[in-house]
């Protein structure tokens, strides 16, 4: 099943790098079983959405430009998240619409920068990575990976290869869980409310562990979580899909 | 009477008094569904339905980019067909032609259809105090004139109001039984709104659409005051935006095949009336039809050629329905006539930024109200184009508890992010910083804004003892 060599370049993301380094760690393994070749820049830091979620587009410019120079050479860029794979595809070219040469570069650069699921699914053309699991899961469309980036199946197929695993639809699993960048701090009561509300869908429809793209959406849920002391785990899917147990 | 202008105070603040609230989040949940609902059956029936939507936006599309020819098309056209055309720069100026128009007609009380412009330019209290009653005819809206409010819902405006609530209401304020029968409760508006139909000598309706080419003001509706108010008074004034038009009346038929199954996931409404002109020789209606077309904001939207799209709204009401940010916070966060996604995008458009800058902040951009949008505004896309906006074009507050500015901050983080050396070096002291604060992997308080926000509902996690930045070097180059 592993395909031809395919060199990758890892973007961490700023979250992940800080917050949740185990995430990249199992994305890493995930794709080395694939048989990719994978790289990490060390020169990365973050793809400027903060700035551009709070509306200091200058700001985001000056980031992104550096993630345009940091990925010209690289084959694929892959990517533990759907947010910042958005910030890159989607409002990279927007952000950059006046400026020639470095609009020329995000286009480019939005050919190659996959969100991890995406590019497992679409790219290398896999579908069972070899995990096992056998837990209660319900996944969570992240909203940029779903309504921006139109990625609804690719993590459910993965999933549902994974053997001994039992997943489960919520209800409204469309529904956003109320992060929104930086939305959770302004608003941070209809934030949380929103994610008990998710919540609440995961324990009706049975899950023990929610699962995610997005390391935001995650610690958001996760600090509702641990605050109320919930009987539910979330999990990255790179995380799961490492998981041989 | 209720508030007038553009509500100051904070959105956030309004909003948790909607979430602490248990009746008013059954009443917006329950409500918002249930409309979802119904539209999502009504979708399911048309065969097509997104190249409706696709050739709804191109319509608006080509509508908005050559409004001058389609207003004086129409202006031509409603002036062929007999009735009379009043341009209005400024919600002041529609009040007064309007009141103006009640005067000459000799009337003292001028019934009105449900319209959104008129909340917009505040025409209940431009016709008060010109010594003349308006008198809402619509139920919802008949709700809110007796509690004194503004329209918590483009589209159902007392939304947020049970039967119990409205019983209430009308036993203060009609002496009526109390009652929490739907039905009898409509006979008691019923009861006190037809002689008023009768008795007035001015009708004041707005339009959904209006058709370019014939001149046409289309109304749709359910309860059939829309049609009393235009037909039985002498005079029918029809306030509309300029951004209503739809240029041909072949058109018609697709946005009243998007409209009402958008707003209430009705086929069609009980009543769609097609208004081209006053009464003809052996005909019923009124005598006079005068059609006052608004600005008040519009023309400068279309100016900024990326928020023009906004103007292609045709006020279904399904972004509000769609959000769950509204279904938390209720239509009076907004703090103005308009709600919702589409609420945060005119808002800011039509009051200015300044006084509404915390608007396009209002969302978490998950993007649920463009899966809805009949005509596929982008909503997240312009909010996000507003926030810059506002960034660039208005002064910032410092947010309470923080350090410093928002701008600064931002400063601060992007220089950090342009130098690796510095982003790592943050790291490193936010992790010696954070031993004072983290137990067990987590943190449950913090004081310095922004985190103290996010840890009022929620814990944070510590950071990773180790980034990945310094395992991936451990790992790989010692390999």
């Amino acid at each position: 099943m592993s395909p031809q060599k395919v060199r990758a370049a890892f973007f961490i993301t700023c979250l992940g790098d800080q917050f949740f380094p185990q995430v990249g760690a199992c994305a890493v393994s995930v794709l080395r079983r694939l048989g990719v070749e994978v790289s990490f820049n060390p020169a990365q830091t973050c793809c400027g959405q903060p700035a551009f979620n709070t509306g200091f587009r200058d700001e985001a410019r000056q980031v992104a430009a550096r993630v345009l120079d940091l990925y010209q050479d690289a084959e694929y860029v892959v990517v533990p998240s759907g947010s910042c794979t958005t910030m890159v595809r989607v409002f990279y070219p927007e952000l950059f619409a006046e400026q020639p040469e470095h609009l020329r570069q995000a286009l480019e650069l939005k050919k190659k920068f996959f969100e991890f699921s995406e590019f497992l699914v679409k790219v290398l053309k896999v579908e069972d990575v070899g995990a096992s699991f056998p837990r209660r899961v319900a996944y969570h469309d992240s909203c940029h990976l779903l309504r921006e980036l139109g990625i609804e199946q690719e993590p459910r197929t993965l999933l549902r290869s994974v053997r001994g695993i039992q997943l489960v639809e919520m209800k409204d699993n469309q529904l956003c869980c109320g992060f929104g960048g930086t939305f959770s701090v302004k608003f941070p009561e209809v934030s949380v409310a929103m994610a008990q509300d998710k919540l609440r869908a995961a324990s009706e429809a049975g899950a023990d562990i929610l699962v995610a793209n997005d390391s935001g959406c995650l610690m958001h849920l996760a600090g509702v979580i641990h605050r109320q002391g919930l009987p539910l785990q979330t999990m990255h899917l790179a995380e799961l899909l490492a998981k041989q147990e | 009477m209720s508030e007038t202008g553009v509500q100051s105070g904070e959105i956030h603040e309004r909003g948790n008094v909607a979430l602490g609230d248990a009746h008013l989040q059954e009443a917006y949940r329950s409500s918002t569904l249930r409309l979802l609902t119904h539209r999502r059956d009504a979708l399911a029936e048309v065969p097509g339905f997104e190249r409706l939507r696709d050739r709804a936006r191109e319509l608006k599309h080509e509508v908005i980019e050559h409004l001058d020819f389609y207003l004086a098309q129409f202006a031509d056209s409603v002036e062929r067909n007999g009735g009379q055309v009043h341009w209005a720069r400024t919600s002041e100026e529609a009040c007064s032609i309007i009141l103006d128009l009640a005067r000459r007609a000799g009337a003292r009380e001028v019934v009105k259809a449900k319209t959104m412009v008129s909340e917009e330019i505040e025409l209940n209290h431009a016709l008060e105090a010109g010594g003349i009653r308006p008198v809402e005819t619509d139920l919802g809206e008949f709700i809110l004139q007796l509690a004194g409010e503004r329209p918590a819902h483009i589209v159902a405006p007392a939304i947020h109001m049970t039967r119990h609530d409205v019983s209430d209401l009308f036993a203060a304020h009609l002496k009526s039984e109390a009652t929490a029968e739907p039905e009898r409760l409509n006979q008691i508006a019923r009861g006190a709104l037809r002689e008023m139909f009768q008795k007035a000598g001015m009708g004041l309706s707005g339009a959904n659409l209006a058709v370019a080419e014939t001149g046409t003001v289309v109304l749709i509706e359910n309860e059939g005051n829309i049609r009393f108010c235009t037909t039985a008074p002498r005079v029918h004034v029809a306030l509309v935006g300029i951004e209503k038009l739809i240029p041909r009346f072949a058109d018609l038929g697709i946005f009243l095949r998007l409209l009402p199954r958008s707003a209430t996931g009705q086929k069609l409404t009980s009543y769609t009336s097609l208004l081209t002109g006053p009464r003809r020789a052996g005909e019923d209606g009124p005598e006079e039809m005068h059609v006052v077309l608004l600005d008040n904001g519009r023309i400068a939207t279309l100016a900024d050629e990326k928020m023009r799209e906004a103007l292609f709204c045709i006020r279904c009401g399904a972004c509000l329905n769609a959000c769950p940010v509204y279904r938390k916070i209720g239509g009076h966060a907004y703090g103005w006539v308009y709600s919702g996604p589409i609420g945060a995008l005119i808002t800011p458009q039509l009051t200015g930024l300044a006084g509404a800058r915390e608007l396009p902040f209002a969302s978490s951009l998950c993007g649920a109200c463009r899966d809805v949008c009949p005509v596929k505004i982008n909503i997240p896309d312009l909010l996000l184009h507003l926030r810059s906006e506002v960034q660039e074009q208005t002064p910032a507050p410092k947010p309470k508890g923080a350090m410093v500015k928002e701008r600064t901050a931002m400063r601060l983080w992007a220089w950090a992010m342009k130098h690796p050396f510095i982003y790592k070096l943050g790291g490193v002291l936010a992790r010696w910083g954070q031993r004072f604060y983290a137990r067990g992997g987590w943190i449950r308080h913090l004081s310095a804004y922004p985190l103290s926000r996010w840890t009022e509902g929620r814990d944070l996690p510590a950071l990773a003892p180790r980034s990945f930045h310094a395992w991936w070097r451990k790992h790989e180059t010692e390999k």
